[in-house]
């Protein structure tokens, strides 16, 4: 450069350097990305040469524009016309609910979906549906945000990029024509129970009679499915009435949180253990529940009674248990239990012969299953607890061995075009079948997919696939009854397709996935079709569609033999506790919803027992190389109390690839070391020690209680009856100042601990209503995530059986607020009724409140942890403020609701009446263990509750006065057993 | 000394005070004070130290810049341990600053003389301490530019703060203590600055001190409301000692918590600022000491004062620390056993027996007189009871956060890359104006010293010989 200040752009440098640009640009591969990325953009590139005034011109415009585009959205180029009047039932800032139904694994749960001007922001369960009661788990609270998920799949794609569905279309006539009568067409789906997709599927099988339909589900129900067939020699699905049950037994089946009916079972089961000694008299009566578990899970935690085995020693127990009930199939095995549990658990299940249960766990084998169904039967069980009933699922089949079917054609090169339909099992294959090794066998692949995941990646073609809230359907509940699936928005991206769409267009029905399913149900109608279709879409379940009870005859099998015990080393499979079988691993909620019992979070583990870990020098972190049937693979050890010894267990779902937003790279994958032929459990396995260690992100550090008084105060039923005041109360401070008096509402709040099941769902949906931001796994490592409602998990006892108490603990809104008293600017203050606030504009981010909290409910947006992604935008609930950095915030009971009520009612001219108002964590809650109201509404629940004995404050001590109080938690052990293990 | 022959830069006589000429007079204390100021060479460790200072200073711009832009979530502080090191910044910081105004205000009343040549320079610690001190609590909000609203205002919504709070009394406790600390050292420093106009040769310089001494003219007048204006000042400002540390401890003892709930704590405070301020002062006051040659003003028996003041001070600090663990054995309560046996035994006991071992146990060697007129070894003990105070407040802050009354919540804070920046950048300030000051102020009280030594009835140049002490 000369030495002159400015130099005229039009030098020979500055020219020079304009033409290595243009050369760089010229490049094929240039054009091609910009083509593919910027289709609308690359067109002024190409015409505009790149000279300085173009170029000048481009850059002006295209700053220019981006300020336009700030300011206002684009009109559409055609003219467009105002409501004159607004659509019906809209009206501006009233929400709008519609009921569907959320499928998982096949199996259907009941949601209403509430929409604000059209935007769908949040899901709840729908109190019609059977599985839900209006009560909602995890996984359907969560759903939300896969819906709104940044890195949806929004095109159709090819390894060329952006295609059309017409393009995948023609593709796709073309290896048809190779495939006559479909003769090398397979179809891949999940496990499917809709009644419309069945017919589709008929017809397309009708119409190329030699195609193929395989399912695969990795979390899959093989074990019942084999289970039934050895027990009836046809596949029936069981359905339990836990209200109806006085004795349970677990057989490894966590009923309470992971099966299809589980949000359905706890209700159930939870309300004949409510204890109410204030409002029923004094001799309260509760159910009992005996677990036999490998992996602890919720079930086991809330058990009278557990045991811990291997998973493998289980199918022993119940040998052991059939033989005690005089059952076929019944042995008598040994096993490292004490004889007494099984004679004691034997003779109260025969003292409560036709009121009692035994639950076989999907991951346990297909022997407990028949051994269950014998004992269900021997026990007069069936017909009163235990209902049988025609498979669920459209075509019920062994998933793995389908799996292993298909693949096996594919490598045979049978297999000429390969449509699989959502699933992801180039990721969830067991490691002993090569299903993403054989797809390089098929010469036309396609993926219908929400995301581009690691099957996708696989196949010739990506299809992006509908949100179930983008599409219509029909899907069963757990106990077969039928369900509507019903879109309260058109796709968000409009080249989205259901599965159900791509295979009527397949089979060549043009009607619309609407018209189909109509057309399904037509006949279901008593009388006039279309009130029976509005009836049914208003309420999301089809009524009367349950079915009858099957009466199946045993089929006398003999079951196999029991494998003798294997001392080695055991690795248990389970799915993971939030993100399941990695279909949930993008869902950045889950990922950050602490796991139940080990309150991880964005990751998996290999979870040993402390005894083990000690035994062989371990702790948490230090990573593991497990391999089992020569497969390894690498995983971070938690060591966690009461787990089996010698046995390992780590969870599916983890080490994703692609298509998992944030969830990819996290945790390992074990599919890696997935055996086919031992789907839940692997004896055999061996553990090494590499030296690495690796942090794990975990939401509670210390597992136990300490304080003056009991965070969870716990009594067995009989102290109970005994000492029913056995809760601390605090003596009664003197104060010469008058207590605040409340003339209008008084809230308040109380949590039953007897029925928290430690399942979380109340965090995910505190986490919904409230656009509570997720900070990602390190920031929960520095402890900084932000739910307002956290699970406490204690521990008491010895770490190899202690018994786990859970705690839900949001804000307990005190009447004198420690926090309101420290605050230099008057950020959180009390209200007129009671509530302690947060106002968020005062609010200057001294932390002092949080400091003086004794209960650590106060969250801090340390940062600004609000994604930036705009698509997310549509989801947030409008009612809630989206806090900024720098600014405390905690939960407000849920205050936007309380004054939507308020001015319903004022509007109505009366006061908000009981049960009106539920925060988000009380609806969700399967257990009903949250119970919201006033205090000063004499007659409302949450005052008889306030009236039990067990109830009593946290920290009541430090004079908060708080107006969240629990319900001491009380169970039920069988005093045989208790005073035999002590 | 007497008979060191004369700096070769020495002044103009003619810009000499009246009284005072011929080239070869020997130096008053006057003139070696001045002419640090005036005439000697800015030395070049003078030259050093600022650069290091400076350099630490634009840490600590980077440092706000980045609170600023990305939020305090830079620092490793979480849910429940809320307050890191911000907050022990600005407990330590004041601490230092209290010996400054002990020195001055307390010692001036009750007429003790030793004082004289260490209080200028001290006051000047205390304000440099409190401007590194008065950023921390404004530093550790998380909206910092919203820090005016813990002031009394005239808010549009008459939004008033909220008076239970101790941040309120905390901002009205320093803000004042801030205030009259500055015009108490300004105030003191207006006859010197008279001096230091009438010294000056260059004119601008001339015009400096001129502007800042207020048109001093060294009347009676002036001198009789002098004494007056700065006794009423150290009569003010003496209540402040107790005051400011004792409002700053109510943040904590205010609470719930186990670990700050104490009522000893505004004594312990108070005299745990006095230890670490008096160490400061030593840690500074024993280089420049000799740097500057001025062993005969700030003499032995100013630092074995200092010294003595200091054993006192640790002691009732270890005394606090006594109580404090003497809390949970005489109440039993299991949350104050549970606090006092993860300090003892948790993951900060490293840092916990440090402070124990230094406040408590080092600090018993100021009991012998060989010890505390050694300066090698005054400013090894200052050095480490810096140390131990300022962990001393890490103890007190984070302990008591992470230990808490829920057990579920038990989580701790581990210090980022930006916590110990945050530790490390205030020195920077503080020295970068500690340097300013002892090149472009009177560090040394002239007009108190030669009234000290008039009084005594020696003649400023027969000071030099009577009042050095080594």
């Amino acid at each position: 450069m000369s030495n002159a200040t400015f130099d005229r752009p039009d030098t020979a440098d500055a020219q020079d350097q304009r033409q290595n640009l243009s050369n760089l640009s010229s490049e094929e591969e240039f054009e091609a990305l910009l083509t593919r990325e910027q289709p609308r953009h690359a067109a002024v590139w190409k015409r505009s040469q790149l000279d300085r005034r173009s170029f000048m011109k481009v850059m002006g415009a295209t700053l220019a524009l981006t300020g336009l585009a700030g300011c206002t959205p684009r009109p559409p180029d055609q003219p467009i016309v105002p409501y004159v009047r607004t659509p019906e039932f809209v009206i501006p800032g009233n929400p709008i609910f519609f009921a569907t139904t959320m499928p998982m694994g096949g199996y259907g749960m009941g949601a209403v979906i509430e929409t604000h001007e059209g935007r769908p922001t949040r899901i709840e369960g729908n109190p019609f549906h059977p599985a839900s009661l209006g009560s909602s788990d995890r996984f359907l609270l969560a759903s939300i945000l896969d819906l709104y998920h940044p890195d949806r799949l929004t095109d159709v794609r090819n390894a060329d990029g952006l295609q059309s569905w017409d393009a995948f279309n023609s593709a796709l006539q073309t290896a048809l024509a190779d495939a006559p009568n479909g003769q090398g067409l397979y179809l891949l789906t999940e496990a499917v129970s809709s009644p419309t997709m069945k017919a589709q599927i008929d017809a397309l099988l009708a119409a190329y009679p030699d195609a193929q339909w395989h399912q695969y589900e990795p979390v899959n129900e093989d074990s019942a499915f084999l289970g039934a067939q050895l027990a009836f020699d046809e596949p029936v699905n069981t359905v339990y009435h836990f209200d109806q049950a006085d004795v349970v037994l677990a057989l490894d089946g966590d009923f309470l949180t992971s099966m299809p009916g589980s949000v359905r079972y706890a209700r159930d089961f939870m309300d004949g253990r409510r204890v109410r000694m204030a409002a029923d008299g004094a001799a309260p009566a509760m159910n009992r529940l005996y677990a036999v578990e490998s992996t602890p899970t919720s079930t086991g935690a809330v058990a009278d009674n557990r045991l811990i085995l291997r998973a493998s020693e289980v199918e022993l127990l119940a040998r052991a248990v059939a033989q005690a009930l005089g059952v076929d199939g019944g042995a008598a095995v040994d096993g490292p239990w004490d004889p007494n549990w099984v004679s004691a658990v034997a003779e109260d299940l025969q003292a409560h012969a036709g009121s009692s249960i035994i639950i076989p766990g999907r991951e346990q084998s297909p022997v407990v299953h028949a051994l269950a169904h014998a004992m269900n039967a021997a026990l007069g069980n069936v017909g009163s607890t235990v209902t049988l009933i025609p498979p669920v699922l459209a075509n019920p089949v062994a998933m793995v061995e389908d799996l292993q079917a298909l693949t096996d054609a594919m490598t045979a090169g049978d297999v000429k075009v390969l449509l699989v339909l959502g699933g992801n099992p180039a990721y969830s294959a067991p490691a002993d079948i090569d299903f993403a090794g054989a797809l390089g066998q098929v010469p036309f692949s396609a993926h219908l997919s929400q995301m581009q995941d690691e099957t996708s990646m696989l196949c010739m073609w990506s299809l992006p696939q509908t949100h179930f809230i983008e599409e219509w359907g029909d899907i069963l509940a757990y106990d077969g009854s039928a369900s509507l699936v019903q879109p309260p928005i058109g796709p968000l991206y409009p080249d989205a397709k259901s599965a159900l769409e791509l295979i009527a267009g397949l089979a060549g029905d043009d009607r619309t996935s609407y018209d189909l399913v109509r057309a399904t149900w037509e006949s279901a109608a008593n009388g006039d079709f279309e009130s029976f279709w509005r009836r049914s879409l208003h309420n999301g379940v089809i009524e009367g569609s349950a079915p009858e009870a099957l009466s199946v005859q045993p089929a006398g099998n003999a079951l196999p033999e029991a494998a003798p015990m294997d001392n080695g080393l055991e690795v248990i499979f389970r799915p993971d506790a939030t993100i399941w079988d990695g279909r949930f691993a993008a869902n950045g909620w889950l990922q950050e919803l602490p796991k139940p019992l080990t309150q991880l979070t964005w990751d998996n583990m290999a979870a040993i027992a402390p005894a083990m870990a000690t035994a062989m020098g371990l702790s948490r972190g230090d990573v593991v190389e497990l391999s089992v049937d020569g497969r390894t693979v690498k995983a971070p050890i938690y060591v966690q109390q009461g787990h089996p010894n010698n046995a390992v267990t780590v969870t599916l779902g983890y080490g994703r690839t692609a298509g998992a937003g944030a969830g990819t790279d996290a945790g390992f994958n074990a599919y890696a070391i997935r055996p086919s032929g031992a789907q839940w459990n692997m004896g055999g396995a061996a553990m090494q020690a590499t030296g690495e260690t690796y942090v794990l992100a975990t939401t509670q550090d210390f597992p136990y209680m300490e304080g003056a008084h009991d965070a969870v105060e716990v009594a067995t039923l009989s102290e109970f009856i005994a000492d029913p005041e056995f809760v601390h109360k605090p003596e009664k401070v003197v104060n010469i100042i008058p207590e605040k008096e409340y003339n209008s509402y008084k809230w308040g709040m109380s949590i039953d601990l007897t029925a928290c099941i430690g399942c979380n769902a109340c965090t995910i949906a505190c986490q919904s209503e409230n656009n509570i931001s997720t900070v990602g796994k390190h920031e929960v490592e520095i402890n900084r995530e932000m739910h307002w409602i956290r699970v406490d998990r204690y521990y008491e006892g010895p770490e190899d059986d202690p018994a786990t108490y859970f705690q839900p603990v949001p804000c307990m809104q005190c009447e004198k607020a420690p926090c309101e008293m420290v605050c230099p600017v008057q950020a959180t203050v009390h209200s007129s009724e009671g509530l302690n606030q947060m106002v968020y504009n005062r609010c200057v981010g001294t932390r002092y409140c949080s400091a003086n909290c004794p209960y650590g409910v106060r969250r801090f947006n340390f940062l600004d942890f609000v994604d930036p992604a705009l698509v997310l935008v549509d989801m947030r609930n409008p009612d809630v403020t989206v806090r900024a950095r720098g600014v405390m915030e905690k939960c407000t009971y849920c205050v936007q609701r309380i004054s939507e009520a308020r001015i319903r009612a004022n509007r109505e001219g009366r006061m908000i009446e009981d049960g009106e108002v539920t925060p988000a964590c009380a609806a969700a809650c399967p257990t009903q263990a949250i119970v919201f109201g006033d205090l000063n509404d004499a007659e409302s629940r949450v005052v008889k509750l306030k009236q039990e004995p067990q109830d009593y404050a946290m920290l009541a001590d430090e004079n908060t006065v708080p107006r969240t109080t629990y319900l001491a938690r009380i169970y039920n052990p069988n005093e045989q057993l208790t005073s035999s293990e002590s | 000394m007497i008979t060191e022959s004369l700096p070769k830069r020495y002044g103009d006589p003619e810009q000499r005070p009246q009284g005072e000429t011929g080239a070869s007079r020997p130096k008053t204390a006057t003139d070696r004070i001045s002419d640090i100021v005036l005439t000697l060479r800015t030395p070049g460790w003078w030259w050093l130290g600022f650069a290091v200072s400076l350099a630490l200073l634009l840490s600590l711009v980077y440092l706000i810049t980045m609170i600023f832009t990305r939020g305090v979530g830079i620092w490793g502080i979480n849910v429940p341990v809320v307050w890191g090191i911000a907050i022990i910044n600005l407990v330590f910081w004041i601490g230092i600053g209290h010996a400054g105004t002990l020195i001055s205000a307390i010692l001036l009343l009750m007429r003790q003389e030793w004082r004289g040549s260490l209080s200028r320079f001290a006051e000047a610690m205390t304000l440099f301490a409190l401007a590194c001190a008065g950023l921390f609590p404004i530093l550790h909000l998380g909206r910092p530019w919203l820090a005016i609203w813990l002031l009394p205002y005239p808010d549009s919504l008459q939004l008033n703060p909220q008076w239970r709070s101790p941040l309120v009394w905390d901002a009205f406790a320093i803000s004042t203590y801030l205030l009259v600390s500055l015009l108490f050292w300004f105030m003191g420093m207006i006859p010197d600055l008279g001096m230091m106009r009438d010294r000056a040769k260059n004119r601008a310089v001339k015009y400096f001190y001129g502007a800042l001494a207020l048109g001093w003219r060294g009347d009676a007048v002036h001198w009789e409301r002098y004494h007056t204006a700065t006794f009423l000042l150290a009569a003010l400002a003496t209540p402040l000692v107790i005051s400011v540390h004792s409002v700053v401890s109510l943040d904590f003892a205010v609470s719930l918590l186990p670990g700050w709930h104490h009522t000893i704590f505004p004594p312990y405070f108070v005299a745990g600022a006095v230890f670490s301020g008096l160490a400061m002062v030593l840690l500074v006051a024993i280089p420049l000491r000799s740097a500057l040659k001025l062993q005969n003003i700030i003499t032995l028996g100013h630092i074995d004062a200092a010294g003595k003041v200091m054993l006192v001070t640790g002691l009732i600090v270890v005394y606090g620390y006594a109580m404090e663990i003497f809390a949970p054995i005489y109440t039993g309560n299991p949350s104050e056993w549970a606090l006092t046996i993860s300090r003892f035994t948790g993951t900060y006991a490293g840092a916990f027996w440090a402070l124990l071992i230094i406040n408590a146990g080092l600090s018993q060697l100021l009991w012998f007189k060989a010890v505390r007129t050694n300066m090698g070894m005054m400013m090894f003990i200052s050095l480490f009871v810096m140390v131990g105070m300022w962990l001393e407040r890490f103890i007190i802050i984070v302990t008591s956060l992470n230990i808490n009354l829920q057990s579920s919540m038990w989580r701790e804070f581990i210090p980022r890359g930006f916590d110990y920046l945050t530790i490390i950048a205030p020195f920077g300030l503080f020295f970068t104006l500690l340097f300013l000051f002892i090149r472009l102020l009177p560090m040394i009280p002239m007009a108190e010293t030669e009234e000290l030594l008039h009084e005594k009835g020696l003649s400023s140049v027969e000071a030099e010989v009577a009042t050095s002490g080594d």
